[in-house]
């Protein structure tokens, strides 16, 4: 499904401040694969999504998704296969705009924006209906403007959003990192759900070892731009939390 | 009576431009002054196409088109030069001061006794009242124009842009090419406005367009301050309210003048209302806290 090869990225290269963020990077990750992945701060996790997502270019190395080399594809024509859940849950939603509006946006992910209105009837009771379904009573409050809600709402919102179009893969950068501990999981068990129900191939950063440990079929660990541990959904299955703790010791 | 009946007029006809103002600095958050220089281009048009005995009415969309293209090439030096906004208007702007005056080919041009918009319908037999009427007419198909486009799935694409750009990049939104189109927009109805104007004064001066952009943001900053108090959520009305706002801004202008104040001075009065426009709320804010 996705495939990096040789990924370099470095910051400020040839400068004082080099930063060299991915070293020599190779990953393959399968349809259907929901790839965790930790380290600490600067390991170059969110980096390597954000050259996924096209955020950011690499310095050289080739990347494809479904066998497309999107290696110089800008973020925006990415979006056809990708969706993201940002670790601000600002950054995922347009605040001033209406739930519906927000989620009308959401629905054309992969289509063109046209001169008519599509915010129908049908439309606003689909909305709702998949709203319901988070069970935060915000089916009723479509018309208010996103931002007024709280950040674990806007994160489940987005979530869902996410969903409305035709998606392949999902990606989750520290999604919960910004909640607190009830709104993260429900954030958790609702994209474990979306994942299974629409068969996404999704990527998960997380500091949350618990959360590393519970969710997804693949774990791999990085530091200072490399991969240095990496488990497949049997290695990981059969991995004591305790032991995934040790590794950041 | 008169006096006040004629700050509605240009109040009204200036109104475009204070939408177009409310597009880049409320939907799209950019600070866009090509405003000075595509007013004014919007004028020379009008003067260059009339006096041909062409019917005013198809002198719009061509003026549009001219005011568009001011626009689209500010949003293109900004967004692919990556320049910033304030400096890529300023460039166009003043490029735009040589483009206008080599057109024009002298500093004005009188649009005496030739067919201008307002001389087709005359319901009240009066110049001022089938004028005014005239110019709310076309204010208003254009305010219905613009909350219907802003309601469309490519509207809500546009008002995102300006609000989360993060969030339209992950959506398959070309931001770049939003900005552009936004900023294409605004400038055709800020030319619209001197197309309106130049006729209803009868003439085109190539420093007609100078600091008009102050005149734009006072209107919509008034527009904003109607828009917090009351809660305008109805894009609709909210458009509404900038044409209000441009009608006030007048009416200040000509009670200011109708106490006679100099009107050299009429620039800085422009420039002090403003600035008191925006630091009011400030001080207000400030007291009762």
């Amino acid at each position: 499904m996705i495939a990096l090869s040789n990924i370099n990225k470095v910051f400020n290269k040839d400068k004082d401040n080099e930063v060299v963020a991915i070293k020599s990077l190779s990953l393959t990750i399968n349809e259907g694969e929901y790839l965790t992945i930790v380290g600490s701060n600067g390991s170059g996790k969110s980096t390597l999504l954000n050259i996924i997502s096209g955020a950011e270019m690499p310095t050289n190395g080739t990347i494809t998704i479904e066998g497309t080399d999107v290696t110089k594809m800008p973020e925006y024509k990415r979006s056809k296969w990708i969706a993201r859940v940002f670790q601000n849950p600002l950054s995922g939603t347009a605040p001033d705009l209406s739930i519906i509006d927000n989620f009308r946006l959401a629905a054309l992910r992969t289509q063109s924006r046209g001169l008519t209105i599509g915010v129908n009837a049908s439309f606003k009771k689909k909305v709702k209906d998949r709203i319901a379904t988070l069970g935060m009573g915000l089916e009723n409050k479509t018309e208010q403007p996103i931002g007024t809600l709280s950040g674990g709402q806007r994160q489940a919102l987005t979530l869902l959003m996410g969903v409305m179009d035709e998606t392949k893969i999902l990606l989750l950068d520290e999604p919960t990192a910004a909640l607190d501990p009830r709104s993260a999981d429900i954030i958790m068990k609702t994209a474990d759900v979306l994942i299974k129900e629409h068969n996404l191939t999704a990527i998960l950063i997380t500091h949350n070892l618990k959360y590393a440990h519970q969710y997804g079929n693949r774990l791999i660990q990085m530091s200072e731009g490399v991969i240095t541990k990496s488990l497949d959904s049997q290695q990981k299955l059969a991995l004591p939390l305790t032991d995934l703790f040790a590794w950041f010791i | 009576m008169e006096f006040y009946l004629t700050a509605l007029m240009i109040g009204i006809c200036l109104s475009t431009m204070s939408l177009g103002i409310f597009i880049t600095m409320k939907i799209f958050k950019i600070p866009d002054i090509t405003t000075d220089g595509s007013y004014t281009l919007g004028a020379v048009v009008t003067a260059l196409l009339l006096p041909w005995q062409l019917n005013p009415f198809l002198a719009i969309p061509i003026t549009l088109i001219a005011g568009g293209v001011a626009g689209a090439l500010t949003g293109i030096v900004h967004t692919k030069l990556k320049i910033d906004a304030l400096l890529a208007g300023i460039l166009v702007m003043t490029a735009l001061y040589s483009i206008n005056l080599s057109l024009l080919g002298r500093s004005n041009i009188p649009l005496i006794n030739i067919k201008t918009i307002f001389s087709y319908f005359h319901p009240f037999n009066k110049e001022v009242y089938d004028g005014l009427m005239m110019a709310t007419l076309i204010v208003t198909i254009i305010i219905s124009l613009l909350a219907y486009l802003l309601k469309t799935d490519f509207g809500i694409a546009m008002r995102a842009t300006g609000n989360s750009d993060s969030m339209t990049r992950a959506l398959g939104i070309n931001n770049d090419k939003m900005k552009i189109i936004g900023l294409a927009i605004a400038n055709s109805l800020t030319a619209f406005s001197g197309y309106l104007v130049a006729q209803y004064q009868n003439f085109t001066d190539i420093n007609m367009g100078i600091g008009i952009v102050i005149t734009g943001l006072g209107s919509v900053l008034i527009s904003s301050a109607i828009i917090n108090w009351l809660g305008v959520a109805n894009i609709w009305i909210q458009l509404l309210c900038v044409v209000i706002g441009c009608v006030i801004f007048q009416m200040v202008l000509a009670v200011t003048l109708s106490l006679g104040i100099d009107p050299n001075m009429l620039k800085l009065v422009t420039a002090i209302f403003v600035l008191l426009i925006v630091s009011l709320p400030k001080f207000l804010g400030r007291a009762a806290a």
